[in-house]
């Protein structure tokens, strides 16, 4: 029997014919990585090879690696298998992978969304005979609204809190997320105030793309001051002493789970914005159909649910198990290290 | 409906009292009376039947979605709550219905008498019509009651707020048999009627769990201490030569103890008795396994009636001769009660369907302490300790009555089975089932599902821990590789015929996670079985 193109080993997605790895998980000697999230780039491997966006965003988180920048759609040989880079749309520099040995193709996706999210390049359908899809959000219970509607939402809640008297305080992780929700505020209505982690990220951020004018809140940062602004913080700060000093002030999630009533109340957050970077569930089944693959590798998210559905339709479908944090929520497990860093 | 659905989204989205209470004053203030009483209804648990069985719901709605009914059901277990995944999966709409509350209540009560297809037609229209909070609302109003954190007593408040009438009153006026499709919001709040309150029992007084040492309750001699009985909670009402048995959940239950019924004969009208209905299986208090086979039956067979009969076991008097008492001092209803009691002794044909639950006084409180050790043997949970001068109050309150319940019988178990959990637990595995070691220790037998006693942090843990170790599905249960160790607890222990582990616990939940413990630690079938005395 042929050696599939890519196999899913205890390290990673491997790629045999070029000996190389795709996000992998374990230390390797060569790896292509897809995004910047701590899932999906890992410490440890001698080489990175990935978008040059990438490459400021992964040392600020791992120091100083050995890594080689692509452009988007630029191909590269290693043993004959031909590779690029393509926009996913999920964060600032995260891309698909195309692999191309012997007249076939495979793409690794890595994390993404089809919708433009008007700060990092759009997902690009690539043509391919095999897709290899996170499916975060694999369930036709996730339905997304257009950003344009969530971001008004969310500016009139702020503005609305600040009619109040109160700080908004709203919560998303902070690579990604936290830059996203800065992009589109509208800083008509006030100033915009960090947590230490964001910040840090954005200023990496702002080597790449631009971003509003945000204030670093510091020891020195009064109370008072931050009376009718908002304040961008990972989740993790939630219920901390740090916020619990900005009195009286609301608190807002945005994410994909904020889809379910019970996780925005399990988690004692006044409000949930549904805003996500990962594909809705008719995204998924979109970006599917538009590669013209055949054969579909679930990754993670609801796997086991999402590869039924797509047998049933008709496609050549599977799950493999890998170390990206499928079930795991956005809010709760990723990117702590960001956090502290 | 707009402004229904707008208030449950304001509820449904803080966690803080205060604004839930301003949220309800404000539309009670504002909702047309109509719409008004059947938010009064909903929110104590007064639904019309639900018109449509779940089997119908999920098949038209997965149909409506254009998706097949198994992907509805594993959506159904991710999401934990069956109006919010319907609402979620059916294509959204950008209409608004201006249909009336009252109008979409008078509708589902109406369709519960039509066909199938008029049922359908009927959804159909309704779920493509409203938009995504509309017809979740809409959904939740066929499906079930509302958990939105909205007590009765938050309601009432709200409503007192709003209409500035006294919250005890109101709390006596909305308790009892009222049809929210017949009577008006000024008959039913606003509107002193005699006659309305023949069947009403009082709003119960209910205790708190005793905080920190018995001792500090102060001189003993204030206070009495009787036997906390494991039954239920009801109020006997005779009046106008009627008898009406109300449970605490505000459900009336005459029907379901023929045995209360001589009281007519020989209790006067115009009394209410407070007490606990108990098993008393051959001449002796059972145990609430006993009960169980009373509560859910709709008709009471002759045989049942005889194999285990029941009594109520009386320890309060909140009406007499026509007066609500409430008011008096405990020790000045207790006379009253007792010599009730008394003179109910000297009848000829000796009332068998009550008792005197004996009040106690002692000398220290190391004596009661020693009381409450006494209690699993005379099959009651522990003590219920009352200020002799209390008045009987309203609700939950803290001061005069306080249970001190015998602690928990445990047993470390392992954890064999999970399912996600609902409202908000939803999407996360927090329903846990346990098992015991068999007697060669080769196999764990199911004996207790548990779901709560953990910390949100733990949960969360434990969540991860069973995503990590599934070893098999079946439907929404996984089966788990068994490696985690819990201290259960419960209440009471039974031999049951209708368990596998062929034994019934009464209120098990999770005490601790014993991290120190691997699973042959864990304790066996027999170990739970020694229990039972």
């Amino acid at each position: 029997m042929k050696k599939p193109l890519l196999e899913f080993t205890n390290k990673g997605i491997y790629c045999a014919a070029a000996k190389v790895y795709l996000d992998p998980w374990k230390p390797v000697d060569k790896a292509i990585i897809t995004h910047g999230h701590s899932d999906h780039s890992r410490w440890g491997h001698k080489q990175y090879i990935t978008h040059h966006t990438n490459i400021p965003i992964i040392r600020h988180r791992l120091g100083d690696i050995n890594v080689t920048g692509k452009e988007y759609g630029e191909s590269f040989i290693i043993n004959n298998v031909k590779f690029s880079f393509h926009p996913a749309g999920h964060i600032i520099g995260s891309s698909q992978i195309r692999v191309e040995h012997k007249d076939e193709v495979w793409v690794f996706t890595g994390d993404y969304k089809i919708e433009d999210d008007g700060i990092c390049t759009p997902f690009e359908p690539i043509q391919c005979h095999t897709f290899i899809t996170e499916c975060t959000f694999g369930l036709p219970a996730f339905k997304w609204t257009p950003q344009k509607e969530v971001f008004n939402d969310i500016n009139n809640w702020w503005q609305q809190n600040q009619n109040e008297g109160k700080t908004s305080i709203l919560f998303g992780y902070t690579l990604g997320k936290a830059q996203r929700l800065l992009k589109h505020l509208d800083t008509s209505i006030g100033k915009i105030y960090t947590h230490g982690a964001v910040e840090n990220m954005n200023e990496v951020i702002r080597t790449i793309n631009t971003l509003p004018e945000t204030i670093l809140i510091t020891r020195e940062t009064k109370k008072e001051e931050l009376l009718g602004n908002i304040v961008i913080a990972p989740p993790s700060a939630h219920g901390s002493t740090w916020i619990r000093k900005m009195v009286p002030y609301v608190t807002a999630a945005a994410s994909g789970w904020m889809t379910f009533r019970g996780a925005r109340r399990r988690r004692a957050i006044d409000k949930g914005f549904v805003l996500s970077d990962h594909c809705d569930w008719q995204g998924l089944l979109t970006a599917i159909k538009e590669t013209g693959a055949t054969k579909i590798i679930s990754t993670h998210g609801y796997t086991d649910i999402f590869s039924r559905y797509l047998r049933e339709i008709g496609y050549d479908a599977r799950t493999e198990k890998t170390q990206y944090e499928g079930e795991l929520s956005e809010l709760e497990t990723k990117k702590e290290s960001e956090v502290s860093s | 409906m707009i402004h229904f659905a707008s208030l449950i989204k304001t509820l449904d989205s803080t966690n803080k009292t205060n604004i839930k209470v301003d949220a309800l004053a404000s539309y009670f203030k504002t909702a047309p009376d109509e719409d008004k009483v059947w938010t009064i209804a909903i929110l104590s648990h007064r639904r019309p039947p639900r018109p449509v069985n779940t089997t119908l719901l999920r098949t038209w709605a997965s149909e409506l979605a254009k998706i097949p009914l198994w992907l509805f059901e594993e959506s159904y277990h991710i999401v934990g709550d069956l109006a919010e995944t319907i609402a979620l999966v059916i294509p959204t709409s950008t209409e608004q219905s201006d249909k009336s509350l009252t109008k979409f209540l008078q509708e589902m009560i109406a369709l519960k008498k039509q066909d199938d297809e008029q049922k359908k037609a009927y959804l159909f229209e309704n779920w493509k019509k409203l938009n995504y909070y509309e017809r979740f609302v809409f959904t939740k109003l066929i499906t079930g009651g509302f958990r939105i954190g909205v007590s009765q007593k938050l309601m009432t408040r709200a409503l007192s707020k709003a209409t500035g009438i006294n919250e005890d009153v109101l709390a006596y006026k909305l308790m009892g048999n009222w049809n929210p499709n017949t009577i008006s919001f000024h008959d039913l709040v606003i509107e002193e009627k005699e006659s309305d309150f023949l069947s009403k029992p009082y709003p119960f007084y209910l205790a708190y769990a005793i905080e920190n040492e018995v001792n500090d309750l102060g001189n003993i001699n204030d206070w009495y201490a009787e036997h906390k009985w494991d039954g239920i909670r009801a109020q006997v009402i005779i009046r106008n030569k009627e008898l009406f048995v109300w449970s605490r959940g505000e459900e009336l239950v005459t029907d379901k103890y023929p045995e209360f019924q001589e009281f007519l004969k020989y209790i006067p009208d115009g009394t209410v008795l407070d007490g606990e209905i108990l098993p008393f299986p051959e001449g002796k208090i059972g145990t609430f396994n006993d009960l169980q086979t009373r509560i859910g039956r709709k008709t009471i067979s002759k045989a049942l009636l005889q194999k285990t009969p029941v009594i109520l076991k009386t320890y309060d008097i909140l009406e007499w001769e026509n007066n609500d008492i409430r008011a008096l001092p405990f020790y000045k209803r207790r006379e009253i009660l007792e010599h009730l009691y008394q003179h109910l002794q000297k009848e000829p044909e000796q009332v068998n369907a009550i008792q005197l639950s004996q009040k106690m006084t002692f000398e220290s409180w190391q004596e009661v302490a020693k009381e409450r050790e006494r209690s699993r043997d005379v099959h009651s949970e522990g003590l219920m300790l009352k200020r002799k001068d209390s008045p009987y109050q309203v609700g939950r309150k803290k001061g005069d009555w306080w249970k001190w319940k015998v602690d928990p019988l445990t047993i470390d178990a392992v954890l064999t089975y999970a399912m996600r959990g609902h409202g908000r637990r939803s999407n996360l595995f927090t329903d846990y089932t346990f098992g015991l070691w068999n007697d060669d220790k080769t196999e764990l037998v199911t004996f207790a599902k548990a779901y709560s006693g953990l910390t949100d942090a733990e949960f969360k843990e434990v969540d991860k821990f069973i995503k990590a170790n599934t070893l098999e599905r079946f439907g929404p249960v996984r089966s788990v590789k068994t490696e985690l160790v819990f201290e259960i607890a419960f209440e009471g222990i039974a031999l049951s015929k209708r368990h596998k582990s062929g034994v019934a616990t009464r209120f098990p939940r999770i005490l601790r996670w014993r991290r120190d413990k691997k699973i042959e630690e864990a304790n066996t079938l027999e170990d739970l079985k020694i229990l039972i005395k």
